[in-house]
């Protein structure tokens, strides 16, 4: 077999140096990054990366930061496996393999100007950190803004410093609910489901972006629909396994489409006759 | 450009020859009583002109087994892409394989380009062999329309009592007929017998499956989510052998194996199962695909709807490989005419 090397390919990494890190809970890490050659990452919110540790493997990341910052991205990192373990026991300097971003860019002109519903479930938040700084930095470009989050236990509540910045200063409802609540916590308990029915919504105007574990979404659009919000105005990030994130290996298929290309993040129409994807 | 000529049987070791001169050659080889492999060919006697399809098809060249992407170093972090390619002849390749390269292909054509594969399969000239009649029971080129040959060769051979009478299919297929001095140009009587013999193949290929060609896409819509799969795949062991042989399957995984000295290491591509229990399985335990049944109609739809939807191709070629090479013995014949006997088109 001959070789011959090439300069770019689909599976081309660009170097990132991480900036900053720190522990959000035991398992789950916050990296910020910036390509050693000082571009920024041209991304829409819902997309994501592959992160890559040379010498073990590859993992697809949502990317947590909003595009409107720049200068650096941010990732969250849940620790699952040989992959994720590793990037865990990287520290501030360190270097790391980046592809993307991967996915689709959804037109943000869609939402603008909407009233905008966020339904968070546990890990959910991450990727809807994206959307939900994009809609703060541009505050003034949409109407109400209601963040919900569903969490097991308070513990696992993650970003909880913005969450009070959120929930402060910036206009905006945010509410939140535990599976099982420890002694100290004041707020709701129940499913992030609960939260849904007691808010107010103008159903023509609002748009519901939801993120959470596969289970969560059939319960969380059902309560949306009930709410009067429009099939199109359901817009759900979805998780599959991911290997090439070019549309070529077949992991992440669902039904038609394929999750990395043509995802992860649909709106609900697109979907909701899909065999495979709730 | 000329486009059909003529080659006497007895000069076709010296054809062979002239292809070895310039390129390597791999060709069908017989390796049990009814089981054929391309392999690379040194001794041209070895080649079985008439053959069962062979255990792996051709994709083995375009797509390989285990393919480098990427090398890397983890000291200097320093990563470089990685093409394998090699210059090869394939000689013989059926009519059915021809149309799972052009599958491969349409799948790796489409954005993001697949570059490894594009580049690898610029390299490699085809030479195909036109099937006269059926190979055997479990082929269903009749229904796929996959026995006559349209495209994806340089050159193609059909067979005659005395001669092969061959078709140009590109410029590279042109310079090699014409480098080897070999050929003589067809007349009438040649165009004669090959109408004569795509009327009979018409004759003898007759749709396996009780649908029409049209209707296979609409049978697996309405299959897809009711209990018309009930007992089907009952029996199926999840050994993924049918996505292995399967010319259009093109599924893979990507991993990283690393030298001894921990140091230099590459990612590599390797084929990879739709069939596998942790194929659709993600990091936080769900698995989307969990049960055997789900796995083999996903494999079902990936045949017969998906691609239509997309590429507006079936990606089944007829060649019957998935049938013969069940260790269930589950047939791809079998299970479609039992679709096509619960569901109403």
């Amino acid at each position: 077999m001959n070789k011959k090397t090439i300069k770019h390919s689909s599976y081309t990494l660009k170097p990132a140096h991480i900036i900053e890190t720190k522990y959000l809970t035991d398992d789950i890490k916050y990296f910020k990054l910036r390509f050693t050659d000082g571009t920024d990452l041209d991304y829409t919110p819902g997309q994501f990366v592959m992160v890559s540790m040379c010498g073990v493997g590859e993992v697809p990341i949502s990317i947590s930061s909003t595009p409107t910052r720049k200068g650096f991205f941010e990732l969250v990192i849940r620790k699952a496996g040989k992959v994720t373990s590793d990037i865990h026991s990287l520290k501030t300097g360190d270097k790391i393999g980046i592809r993307g971003p991967m996915g689709r860019k959804i037109p943000l002109s869609t939402i603008e100007g909407k009233d905008l519903i966020f339904v968070a479930g546990g890990l959910g938040i991450v990727p809807l950190r994206s959307f939900i700084d994009f809609v703060l930095d541009n505050r003034r470009d949409f109407g109400k803004v209601e963040i919900l989050l569903g969490c097991k236990t308070p513990e696992e509540i993650l970003f909880k410093d913005e969450i009070k910045d959120w929930e402060e200063t910036l206009n905006v409802e945010f509410n939140c609910t535990v599976d099982k609540a420890d002694p100290k916590w004041k707020g709701n308990v129940g499913l992030i489901t609960s939260l849904i029915p007691s808010i107010f919504v103008y159903p023509e105007r609002t748009y519901a972006i939801v993120c959470g574990p596969p289970i969560m979404y059939k319960f969380v659009i059902k309560a949306l629909l009930e709410k009067g919000i429009k099939e199109d105005h359901i817009i759900l990030s979805l998780e599959r396994h991911m290997k090439c994130g070019v549309g070529k290996c077949g992991h992440c298929q669902i039904g038609n489409y394929y999750c990395c290309q043509d995802g992860p993040v649909f709106f609900y129409h697109e979907i909701k006759n899909n065999w495979e994807a709730l | 450009m000329q486009r059909y000529y003529v080659l006497n049987k007895n000069k076709l070791i010296n054809f062979l020859s002239f292809i070895q001169s310039r390129s390597k050659l791999a060709a069908p080889v017989k390796k049990g009583e009814k089981s054929y492999a391309f392999e690379y060919i040194t001794d041209l006697e070895k080649i079985a002109l008439h053959y069962l399809p062979t255990i792996l098809p051709v994709k083995k060249y375009f797509l390989p087994q285990r393919e480098t992407l990427i090398e890397f170093n983890k000291k200097t972090r320093k990563t470089t892409h990685v093409i394998e390619f090699e210059e090869l002849t394939l000689f013989g390749v059926h009519t059915c394989d021809l149309v799972g390269m052009q599958c491969l292909n349409a799948v790796m054509v489409e954005d993001p380009k697949d570059i490894n594969y594009l580049e690898r399969k610029n390299k490699l000239t085809v030479i195909a062999f036109e099937c006269n009649s059926y190979c055997d029971e479990h082929a269903t080129c009749g229904i796929m329309r996959t026995f006559i040959p349209s495209s994806g060769y340089d050159i193609l051979f059909t067979e005659f009592d005395t001669y092969f009478l061959i078709h140009i299919g590109t410029t590279k297929g042109s310079e090699i007929v014409n480098e080897s001095r070999l050929f003589d140009v067809a007349q009438k009587e040649h165009f004669d017998e090959l109408n004569k013999l795509r009327k009979r193949k018409e004759e003898i290929f007759k749709p396996e499956i009780n649908a029409s060609y049209d209707e296979l896409k609409k049978l697996m819509e309405r299959a897809c989510c009711t209990g018309a799969w009930e007992g089907i795949f009952d029996k199926c062991l999840s050994c993924g052998t049918c996505t292995n042989v399967c010319p259009t399957c093109y599924c893979f995984d990507i991993n990283d194996d690393i030298d001894l000295n921990l140091l230099n290491g590459c990612r590599m591509r390797t084929w990879d199962s739709c069939q596998n229990e942790g194929f659709a399985k993600v990091a936080g335990g769900e698995n989307f695909r969990e049960e055997r049944k789900n796995r083999q109609v996903h494999r079902y739809m990936r045949k017969f709807k998906y691609p239509v939807d997309k590429y507006n191709m079936y990606f089944c070629t007829g060649c019957g490989r998935c049938s013969r090479a069940c260790v269930a013995k589950i047939s791809l014949k079998e299970t479609m005419n039992l679709l096509s006997e619960r569901i109403k088109l």
